[in-house]
């Protein structure tokens, strides 16, 4: 099986934010074909919350709230543990599709991730 | 002259000063639960008003949290169990209704458990919290406390009369947030209470509020009609909730409902601001909305009635 999981150390986050910083300087279409993407779960929503990205992409989620957050497809896909404060989790998505995820914490929170081929 | 009641006493008002911060205490009189300050229930004149207390509720301990609206919330359910085990006749029970860790970890568990274990009442019931069931394989909570609903989180007991049910609500969620029962469930607390007198006072506990306080934040659970359907022949219903860490009540007709305060960090009302994360407040005003909840049999006919404790 190609699917990845991996929790991301927070020591690593600084090298991330460095990815995702030369990712905003890509045009959509050459983002999409990027190696990670990042979402942000803050203020009680995923930000972006519908994200679209090539087969093979790994997106990381990275918590910037107080209160902890998990992000679990709502297919069992993916399942993060509990995420502290600025700790990440990290999926790669191999094959085309949607997957839709939700905050089991906060439900409310509510995501979709697109890929394409 | 005798002070007419004893928090007009100076002792009174120490004890008074010495509560401001930790829990709820609560009563049943006259079929209805009604919330008492800890402060009385602690002088021996206010007990024998009381009666013995039943359980303390205590709920809301976030074991692990460690973030600026309460760095060290190891303290904060230490003097709550300081103040449950200094009330001058030790309940019976105490009723635990979730969210016993905040990511879920075997140590945060482990920690909360040797915590508990200071408690001088030892028989301790259990509801687990949506942050008690974050890890992989939601196992980390039946592990230590699935022992009473054969890991399925709902089940009942009989104490001094007193029908208990606990029920979990934090496992599937409705989309928007709300937490559900289940069929399963529901089904399981009609056998329950079939064949029950309706004047069986009945306590039911569980994480998140059993009724809708504000759905954009999900403080609710979605199928609670149909329970409260179930539960309407009785005389008296107490629900207790947590998961809010603010006291909301009201009383429909012979149901009163209750949320606790947590003993780790307060919460905003509901709609304040993006979400329901930790409030932070000026750290001397932090024990004045942090406590628990006790719950006393006070006379016959059979009456509970319910008081709130703060830790300042």
């Amino acid at each position: 099986m190609s699917l990845r999981q991996l929790l991301v150390p927070s020591v690593q986050l600084l090298l991330l934010g460095a990815m995702a910083a030369v990712v905003s300087y890509a045009t959509a279409a050459e983002a999409a074909s990027e190696g990670s993407t990042i979402v942000m779960a803050k203020e009680f929503m995923f930000a972006p919350a519908a994200l679209t990205v090539a087969a093979g992409s790994t997106v990381t989620w990275t918590n910037r709230d107080d209160e902890p957050h998990t992000v679990v497809s709502d297919s069992g896909l993916f399942r993060s543990a509990a995420l502290d404060t600025n700790e990440s989790f990290s999926f790669r998505f191999d094959k085309p599709g949607t997957y839709r995820y939700t905050c089991t914490i906060h439900p409310r929170m509510v995501g979709t991730i697109v890929v394409r081929q | 002259m005798q002070d007419p009641t004893p928090l007009t006493t100076r002792r009174g008002a120490l004890k008074c000063l010495a509560f401001g911060s930790a829990g709820t205490l609560f009563a049943l009189a006259g079929g209805v639960f009604t919330p008492l300050d800890l402060a009385v229930a602690a002088d021996r004149k206010g007990t024998a008003a009381l009666g013995k207390p039943l359980f303390v509720q205590i709920s809301d301990t976030h074991i692990g949290f460690n973030k600026e609206a309460n760095p060290d919330v190891t303290a904060t359910l230490n003097r709550t169990i300081d103040i449950v085990n200094g009330l001058p006749e030790q309940p019976a029970l105490i009723i635990h209704t979730g969210d016993i860790t905040h990511l879920s970890k075997p140590a945060e568990f482990d920690q909360a458990q040797q915590l508990f274990s200071r408690l001088r009442t030892t028989e301790m019931h259990t509801v687990p919290g949506e942050h008690d069931t974050t890890d992989p394989t939601v196992t980390e909570y039946f592990n230590r406390f699935g022992k009473a609903s054969g890991n399925k989180g709902y089940y009942s007991f009989d104490h001094a009369g007193v029908h208990f049910v606990a029920l979990i609500n934090v496992l599937q969620f409705k989309p928007g947030g709300l937490g559900t029962l289940g069929g399963e469930q529901l089904a399981w607390l009609a056998d329950d209470l079939k064949g029950r007198s309706a004047s069986t006072p009945i306590v039911v506990f569980a994480h998140m509020p059993l009724w809708t306080l504000y759905e954009p934040w999900g403080w609710g659970t979605a199928d609670a009609p149909q329970l409260m359907e179930q539960l309407r022949r009785f005389g008296s219903v107490t629900v207790l909730n947590g998961h809010i860490h603010q006291i909301v009540q009201k009383v429909e007709g012979t149901v009163t409902f209750h949320t606790a305060r947590s003993t780790a960090y307060p919460q905003p009302a509901a709609g304040e601001g993006a979400g329901p994360g930790p409030l932070k407040v000026p750290p001397e005003q932090l024990p004045g909305m942090l406590g628990v909840t006790s719950v006393a049999v006070v006379k016959h006919p059979r009456a509970l009635r319910l008081n709130d404790t703060t830790l300042a």
